[in-house]
């Protein structure tokens, strides 16, 4: 890959730069990738309390057979704010701070190439976060059908109805306005010699993801478009008195639906690709081949989108097609499973904190990759559907996977960022925590769901009792023990051991060639990239 | 001269082509519509074969066997918040495939006022529905009922004889729905 020779680390100073304005107007007004990337950042690591809070309360509820606490509809209200809000609101806009920050530093940019749009595209996620979170306040509550909004179900919501579908509009337009906005980064502000090919993994994957995100969130602002006029404006859609069909929603929705789940999955794919490589002291293994396999499982998942709904009634054929395409996104994301592992293999590994979540993300993340696996056989899926085992398969792949990966990231360029190391100690305690307490809350899923525990439900037979008594506890756990994660983040900003600029052991990539912390500006003279 | 300004005019055409992505895309997901509804047709899912009145012209031509019977049950049901008593006259009936049967469902409102109401109706199992040719139906029209008003509602069929050999019970559903406010103002009632 590449090698600099000359890193544009001074900061080039002309009559327009005079570093950031102070207080609240830098952040309202900032098109600074890094204050902006800061602000994604930030905004995802509230929301991950807000949504894992909720989280909490369906666990409470399931701590014990019988209803305990809360109203069967406002637990309703909980799975399903749970999820948009850890989708939408949480995991990526983690993913989009990410690539803010470091994108734009890894291919010798001095900035996205859409700065002010980029400022907008922040700013509309806390108002629609906030629209939706609003919901909760009012008559009829929040929407209760689920986060995938099936008609006619999602129709009954109440006065939530409306502002359910307009902030989906919004996050929508938020993600495809930082869409665009990186792929044209990546596409136009490369340094000289940065070719497409020498481009770190993670440019990568958020390049591919980026492109998927413009593919399916119109077709999901359309899909919800039609619900909104068949609620309000008399078109039957999704209504058979008109002539609609309820399933064509579950089509529209999975066909966003589907790439979404890689949208979740493929920037942390690219944060592995470029942590394993620092921490095992050898390049990363089988370079095209990671790009060619990210690219063909993203091509792949925008034809197995009716797996999510393998019992509506189809053909044979039909299923017979989603199965064995669903089967074959196996083959390249095996293909990353073993260049990851061949990375480490024979390497000088060394397990810092964001080694640690590495390695945990790329065991964990097969288990939940098996037990898609497994949901894809179309008539074991007719049993595991809608069973507490989709809910362990996705948290498998959501959780130790995407969270996994983006916690990684944060331990990892933390130092670059602040231009502190993080306590070391600490960062190792968060990890253990969350890396037991994870498997004992999900788990025990697998087997309530085998057994024929169904989702989305508040109460369950006595028989499902014990394991569902573990994995609250091991939620609660978790939950706390990302306050941890909080206090290592905050003590790490404050101070601590001053970080080099490499940070890490000879580490791959551009980012390392500037000052810790980053300054305000780099690459305004751009990199020679050999 | 930082390398960011000037560059606007560089990245236009990208900003252009990816934009128009996502309004295609947006009307992709309206084009689904229109594309569900072909491949329904082509599969008989949802029994959605025989909205428009068949013609005896359709029969497949396939030799009658006299001997064959088959059972046609015939089901309603009323969203759980209608106003209607719905119900066939008949509930089974043993049919000769090819040959041209008449039954009636009936209707009456529940209310005390004018309603409009669509009758939705389903055949399965979903390989018999396209072999299942409803020369009259209810379910062609509206039905528009006044206050109270409660009637017969008339269903002219023929089974293909093309139907697969071993489907020997076939089930005619139909779900009476009042029709969406807006679609029955547009025909003015």
């Amino acid at each position: 890959m590449s090698q600099t020779t000359h890193a544009g680390t001074h900061e080039h100073h002309d009559d327009h730069d005079h570093g950031p304005p102070k207080g609240i107007k830098r952040w309202l007004f900032t098109t600074n990738h890094k204050d902006i990337g800061t602000m994604y950042l930030v905004f995802a690591l509230i929301m991950l309390f807000v949504g894992g809070a909720m989280s909490l309360v369906i666990r409470a509820e399931l701590f014990q057979p019988g209803m305990q606490f809360v109203h069967p509809d406002f637990f309703n209200q909980m799975t399903t704010m749970h999820a948009l809000i850890m989708v939408f609101g949480m995991i990526m806009p983690a993913f989009v701070g990410f690539a803010n920050w470091m994108i734009p530093m890894m291919i010798g940019a001095p900035d996205m190439a859409l700065p002010r749009l980029n400022n907008w595209s922040f700013w509309i996620l806390p108002f629609a976060s906030l629209l939706l979170l609003s919901t909760l306040f009012m008559p009829g509550g929040a929407p209760a059908s689920g986060w995938t909004m099936y008609p006619p179900l999602v129709l009954q919501t109440g006065d939530a109805f409306p502002f359910l579908i307009f902030s989906v509009h919004l996050l929508g337009m938020s993600s495809i306005l930082g869409a665009i906005n990186i792929i044209v980064t990546i596409m136009n502000m490369r340094a000289p010699g940065m070719t497409l090919l020498k481009m770190p993994m993670f440019c990568w994957t958020w390049l591919i993801t980026a492109y998927l995100l413009i593919a399916v969130m119109p077709v999901l602002a359309g899909g919800v478009t039609m619900l909104l006029t068949d609620q309000y404006f008399g078109t039957s859609f999704f209504q058979i008195a008109g002539g609609g069909d309820p399933v064509l929603f579950q089509h529209i929705f999975w066909f966003f639906g589907h790439p979404e789940v890689y949208i979740i999955i493929l920037p942390a794919f690219g944060i592995i690709s470029q942590i394993l490589p620092t921490f095992s002291r050898k390049p990363l293994f089988g370079y095209e081949s990671m790009v060619y396999a990210v690219a063909a499982i993203a091509f792949l998942s925008f034809i197995v989108w009716a797996h999510h709904m393998f019992t509506v009634g189809m053909p044979l054929a039909g299923q017979l097609f989603f199965m064995m395409s669903t089967m074959l996104i196996a083959i390249p994301t095996g293909v990353k499973i073993f260049n990851w592992t061949a990375t480490m293999w024979r390497g000088s590994i060394s397990f810092e904190t964001p080694m640690l979540f590495s390695v945990a993300f790329l065991f964990l993340f097969t288990i939940g990759g098996f037990s898609g696996l497994m949901l894809a056989i179309v008539p074991a899926d007719f049993q595991y559907h809608d069973s507490y085992f989709v809910v362990a398969h996705f948290h498998y792949v959501l959780v130790p996977g995407a969270l996994f990966g983006a916690i990684a990231g944060a331990y990892y360029w933390l130092p670059k960022w602040t231009g502190h190391m993080y306590d070391e100690t600490l960062g190792k305690v968060h990890f253990w925590l969350s890396a037991i307490f994870v498997n004992i809350t999900f788990f025990p899923q697998h087997f309530v769901g085998l057994a024929g525990m169904p989702r989305r439900i508040p109460d369950y037979a006595t028989q499902f009792a014990d394991f569902n008594m573990i994995s609250s506890i091991g939620a609660f756990g978790f939950g706390f023990s990302q306050l941890l994660f909080v206090y290592v983040i905050i003590k790490c900003v404050k101070g601590g051991q001053k970080a080099t600029d490499q940070v890490w052991d000879n580490p791959e990539g551009l980012e390392w060639t500037v000052p810790s912390p980053a300054p305000y500006h780099t690459f305004d003279t751009a990199p020679v990239v050999k | 001269m930082s390398r960011t300004q000037g560059n606007t005019r560089r990245h236009a055409g990208l900003i252009v082509r990816l934009a128009a992505m996502a309004v295609a895309m947006f009307g992709f997901g309206y084009l689904l519509v229109p594309l569900y509804d072909i491949f329904c047709e082509i599969t008989g899912i949802g029994g959605r074969v025989n909205d428009e009145p068949a013609s005896l012209a359709q029969l497949s031509g396939t030799p009658v066997d006299p001997d064959r019977r088959i059972t046609v049950e015939f089901v309603a049901s009323v969203n759980q918040q209608a106003p209607w008593e719905f119900r066939p006259n008949v509930v089974t009936m043993e049919v000769v495939p090819g040959e041209l049967y008449n039954t009636a469902y009936f209707a009456r409102n529940l209310t005390e006022r004018g309603l409009v109401g669509t009758a939705v109706p389903s055949v399965s199992p979903g390989e018999a529905a396209r072999h299942f040719l409803k020369i009259e139906c209810f379910c062609f029209t509206e039905q528009a009922f006044a206050a109270s008003e409660g009637r017969d509602m008339d269903v002219m069929f023929i089974v293909d004889p093309a139907l697969p050999a071993h489907l020997d019970r076939v089930t005619l559903s139909y779900t009476f729905i009042e029709t969406p406010r807006a679609a029955a103002a547009g025909n003015a009632r």
